[in-house]
């Protein structure tokens, strides 16, 4: 074969050279390279790995963004996990996480980084005053009945937070609208002669009145009225009804 | 029996015979030194026949519950009785007759030793009731029979047992005006009764009949009290939507004009004697409740007391209408004040202890009713009587349920008041001196009874 090839070679140059013009006899062609060894593989080359943006509030998004070449898997950790050599993902991270890009390939494995940092939030705005309860309501639920001891009128120290409580209360509802009214009503038990606790009840309902305009109520959305005994709470005739009975309550209009 | 107390009054009347007219022994003696008073069983015929005995059981039952007289047992009289004047024999008898019934003597002198007798006869006219009756002294100084009658009426009434029983509470009426009763036919109660649905003012005549409501507002109204002249009920409600006075005709229930002062209560109208004037309470001051006079139709008002306490219930003497009970809280729990109508010379007339409350006078102005706890537990009232003038205290209910709101009968013999027993409410009567006890009502919840007298 050798000489085949030998003959062949001067007959290409001969060819050429005489395609050539015959001037000169042309140089040899370079021989090719000899076959080289299979090259050592390259590792997963990593473009690139970001996160936009790079710091969030408590309750945002960020977008991990990467891209990868030669790879065989492509992973993040955080809980996201396998994906496409190039993609994009939103992450909500609720403190500071710093996301690891794992590539790998037969060459082996690269890796990359990207950190969200999550900063504190300021502190919300304080919610705007919301009137959802009803004057009537606010008066059925915080305006609580006070409680006296037989005989008496005079508001006892141990009922002197109710009252203030109650001023607070009508004080809100009376803002709300001026033009509600709020009945004080005096009450007795039901030992004493009706004829005096329609006097008494009357001195029990004045009392929490002067209280609670002392304390800033206006006197004008305020009417007095004495039941005596005529309207009690209940009839048993025991130490607790009787307690019960001897009260101011607080109703609405007049 | 009858042969027993006939000869042991014979014994005992043997030195009676000079014809002394009130023996100081009797068969019955009820009231030591009051007169004694006979009356015979009246009879008719007719229509009229079967309702004698109503007519006669009420005679009898009105004779004797009153302390003005003593009525003599109807055992010791003559077979015989006079049924018309004219029947009356005048003069004494011989010695020795028989006792026929129809001399005066014959009911002077023992057994009967009456020194009063009534007598007479019922028939039917026209429809019509009609009871003849004679009243007559049988002392024997009055020289005839002319002189010796105290009265002789006819009495007209509906042909049945109510008339019957009027005519009855009528002629004993009249016995008893004789010796100073002051009669209660014509008198009237109002009080307080639940039974329509809400607390209404309810009148009833004084013996429990012809209950009727008076008000019909629905809502609460109490506190009733009457004009002296017994036009006008003044009461308390809640009708105008706090508790106001309003006062009635107590015949047609039509509202009379009274001016409330601007006041968070106005309430417990008392009248002058003349029913021209009232002393009520409010809190018109602005402090605790105070007592007010005006006119009776609430012009030119004034204010009486200013004692920083409680004053309610106030009470003008019907006697004199210059002085006036209350109740008042200026020594603390409740007690009963007397002052004069211009709010001095006040002075406690309760002991102090307990809560003395619903002060009544009686028609002469001498005793105080009221209900009191007296050292008690709070609630537990009995009725007490006191003389205004000694103190002296008479205790007339006990251990029968919670007593209050006492109010004298015009006759002063009587007091109405109301009775609570567990949840029950109702109206009872009793003699002033406690005896006697009996309700005039049983439907419903029914207080605060006022005692009204018959209308001028």
């Amino acid at each position: 074969m050798r000489k085949r090839r030998a003959l062949l070679t001067p007959a290409i140059v001969l060819t050429l050279a005489a395609a050539a013009g015959c001037h000169k006899k042309a140089p040899p062609p370079p021989p090719p390279p000899p076959p080289q060894a299979a090259p050592a593989p390259a590792k997963p080359t990593i473009n690139y790995f970001t996160a936009e943006p790079s710091t969030i509030t408590s309750g945002e998004s960020a977008t991990l963004r990467w891209s990868v070449t030669n790879a065989t898997t492509v992973e993040i950790d955080n809980g996201i996990g396998q994906v496409s050599p190039d993609g994009r993902r939103a992450v909500t991270p609720t403190a500071t996480t710093e996301y690891t890009l794992t590539a790998t390939n037969a060459g082996g494995t690269s890796t990359a980084t990207a950190t969200v940092t999550v900063s504190i939030p300021p502190p919300p705005a304080a919610p705007p005053a919301q009137p959802s309860a009803t004057p009537a309501q606010i008066l059925a639920q915080q305006v609580h009945d006070i409680h006296f001891d037989y005989d008496k009128s005079d508001i006892r120290p141990s009922e002197e937070p109710i009252v203030q409580q109650d001023a607070a209360a009508l004080k809100q509802i009376f803002a709300m609208d001026p033009n509600f009214s709020v009945t004080v009503e005096g009450h007795c038990d039901e030992r004493g002669s009706a004829e005096y606790n329609l006097a008494l009840g009357d001195r029990r309902a004045e009392s929490v009145k002067n209280a609670l305009v002392s304390m800033g109520v206006p006197a004008s959305n305020l009417k007095t009225i004495s039941y005596g005994k005529e309207r009690p709470l209940c009839t048993e005739s025991t130490e607790e009804c009787w307690a019960r009975n001897r009260r101011v309550h607080f109703s609405a209009g007049q | 029996m009858r042969f027993f107390v006939t000869c042991f009054l014979t014994l005992i009347g043997f030195g009676w015979l000079a014809g002394k007219q009130q023996p100081q022994i009797t068969g019955v003696i009820t009231h030591p030194g009051k007169p004694l008073i006979a009356v015979t069983e009246f009879r008719a015929s007719g229509g009229a026949a079967s309702l004698m005995s109503a007519f006669n059981d009420t005679v009898m039952n009105d004779l004797q519950s009153s302390p003005l007289v003593n009525f003599v047992p109807r055992t010791l009289y003559p077979l015989q009785v006079p049924q018309t004047a004219s029947q009356l024999i005048p003069g004494v008898a011989v010695p020795g007759t028989p006792i026929n019934g129809l001399r005066l003597t014959d009911w002077s002198l023992p057994p009967v030793s009456a020194g009063y007798l009534g007598f007479g006869y019922g028939a039917e006219d026209r429809g019509m009731l009609v009871i003849f009756g004679w009243f007559y002294s049988t002392d024997p100084h009055i020289p005839t029979l002319q002189q010796a009658q105290v009265f002789g009426r006819v009495y007209t009434a509906s042909l049945d047992q109510a008339g019957a029983i009027d005519a009855g509470h009528r002629y004993a009426a009249d016995i008893l005006a004789v010796f100073g009763g002051k009669s209660l036919v014509g008198t009237r109660i109002v009080f307080v009764s639940n039974r329509s649905g809400a607390k209404e003012i309810w009148v009833m005549n004084w013996d429990g009949t012809n209950q009727k409501q008076l008000t019909h507002y629905g809502s609460i109204s109490t506190f009733p009290s009457a004009s002296p002249d017994g036009h006008i009920v003044a009461f308390t409600t809640y009708a105008p939507g706090y508790p106001a006075i309003r006062m009635i005709s107590i015949d047609t229930g039509r509202q009379l004009p009274f001016y409330n002062q601007r006041a968070s209560m106005n309430a417990f109208v008392t009248f002058t004697p003349d029913s021209k004037h009232v002393i009520y309470s409010s809190t018109a001051g602005g402090g605790p409740a105070q007592l007010y006079m005006a006119n009776i139709d609430g012009s030119n008002f004034h204010r009486i007391t200013d004692s920083g306490a409680i004053e309610v219930e106030a009470k003008i003497n019907p006697k004199t209408g210059t002085d006036l009970v209350d109740t008042s809280g200026r020594s603390g729990l409740p007690q009963i004040y007397h002052m004069n109508l211009e709010g001095t010379d006040v002075r406690r007339l309760s002991a102090g202890t307990g809560e003395a409350v619903n002060p009544s006078w009686s028609p002469d102005g001498d005793h105080i009713a009221f209900a009191w706890t007296k050292g008690f537990d709070p609630g537990n009232y009995n009725i007490f009587v006191m003389d205004v003038v000694s103190g002296e205290l008479t205790q007339l209910t006990s251990n029968e349920g919670r007593n209050e709101n006492p109010s004298w009968a015009p006759d002063g013999l009587h007091i109405v008041y109301s009775s609570k027993r567990g949840r029950d409410s109702q109206i009872w009567v009793m003699n002033a001196d406690g005896s006697g006890k009996h309700p005039l009502t049983q439907i419903g919840y029914n207080e605060k009874p006022v005692w009204v007298n018959a209308e001028k």
